[in-house]
């Protein structure tokens, strides 16, 4: 009867604060979709020029949100974060001529596949999600 | 005696709250003298001479008995430009119908950015050169100007695109002198920026 107590006891006091914990990693799932890995690679190699909302600015930096380019495309996005981009290339019917660097440390296949879904579900969804092994393929036939 | 302290007490505080001197003023910036007569002398702008987008001549002149807002940037700049110019637009927006707001954005980096690729950026941008300068020039006159605005802008081989530089908006009244720095990444800095303005074109107003 006694350990049966305590065990309440001990499920009272630690259970909550895992509640709550759980509550909040849930609320936080909720917002990138459980894309926290997409999420943090966009802020860290994307965001300072797609900008938070991912708009990026007008008529000299693309968007990558609400973007055909992005909606159209797969895994062969993977080219462009990886290698950049010095052609000119048209979104949404305008063409943009600013070069894109590639991405400032190399990313595995599996942080690749995760940034793009972030680009595909971050403001709406964008088409179908790609995964590590189609990046991986992708990343073999490179122009 | 008590309860005339009690009911006064919410009075002075309320007074109080609108300041001393009434509506917000802002501070003029940098150092001041003092004339052989005793007056202030506030720290003004030098002149200045650049090429805008338009490659029309830009001096102080063009900016005298206007409200502006300066900062430093460049066209390739991939860390705080971006946001610093879709914040700029905001401001443009803001004050696009009046006539007494300028802006003055320079280029860092005049070596690439030259007038073509200013007129470039600018009608990516979509927005006027009688309003919103771009400005390029002799990068030792660029440099020398962000040390006036009292900024850091340099080379820097370290900082990503080469050059460092801050990301403040500087605030100038009509005589030319720094009335207020707000960063340019912030877009509450840049709202704070926008409630300021109207300050300063009241007060250039002849009462």
């Amino acid at each position: 009867m006694k350990p049966a107590r305590s065990r309440t006891r001990a499920l009272l006091a630690f259970g909550w604060p895992l509640a709550l914990l759980g509550l909040l990693l849930l609320l936080r799932w909720g917002m990138d979709g459980g894309n926290t890995a997409g999420r943090k690679l966009y802020e860290r190699e994307c965001q300072s020029c797609h900008l938070e909302n991912g708009q990026g600015l007008r008529g000299w930096i693309p968007p990558v949100a609400g973007a055909d380019y992005v909606q159209e495309r797969g895994a062969e996005l993977a080219c462009l974060i990886v290698h950049g981009i010095s052609d000119t290339l048209t979104v949404n019917g305008r063409r943009y001529a600013q070069p894109m660097p590639g991405v400032q440390k190399p990313l595995t296949p599996n942080e690749i596949a995760a940034l793009i879904n972030y680009l595909k579900t971050a403001w709406g969804k964008q088409g179908a999600p790609v995964s590590a092994p189609d990046v991986a393929r992708a990343l073999e036939q490179c122009p | 005696m008590k309860a005339s302290i009690v009911l006064l007490l919410p009075l002075a505080l309320w007074l109080g709250s609108c300041g001393p001197d009434g509506p917000k003023r802002l501070p003029v910036l940098g150092e001041h003298q003092v004339s052989a007569a005793g007056d202030t002398i506030y720290y003004t702008l030098p002149p200045f001479r650049f090429r805008n987008q338009d490659s029309a001549e830009v001096t102080a002149a063009t900016f005298a008995g206007k409200v502006y807002v300066a900062d430093f940037f460049f066209t390739t700049c991939p860390d705080i430009c971006p946001k610093m110019k879709d914040q700029m637009l905001r401001v443009y927006e803001r004050f696009g119908a009046n006539d007494s707001v300028l802006l003055l954005s320079h280029t860092i980096n005049p070596r690439h950015d030259t007038v073509g690729v200013l007129r470039e950026f600018s009608q990516a941008l979509g927005i006027s050169s009688a309003k919103w300068h771009m400005v390029t020039g002799d990068p030792d006159s660029i440099f020398y100007m962000a040390r006036q605005y009292m900024i850091s802008a340099m080379p820097d081989e370290q900082a990503p695109g080469g050059f460092l530089h801050s990301g403040a908006f500087i605030l100038v009244d009509p005589a030319g002198r720094i009335r207020g720095y707000y960063d340019g990444t912030d877009p509450e800095k840049v709202d704070e920026l926008m409630r300021d303005i109207p300050i300063l074109l009241h007060e250039a107003r002849p009462q």
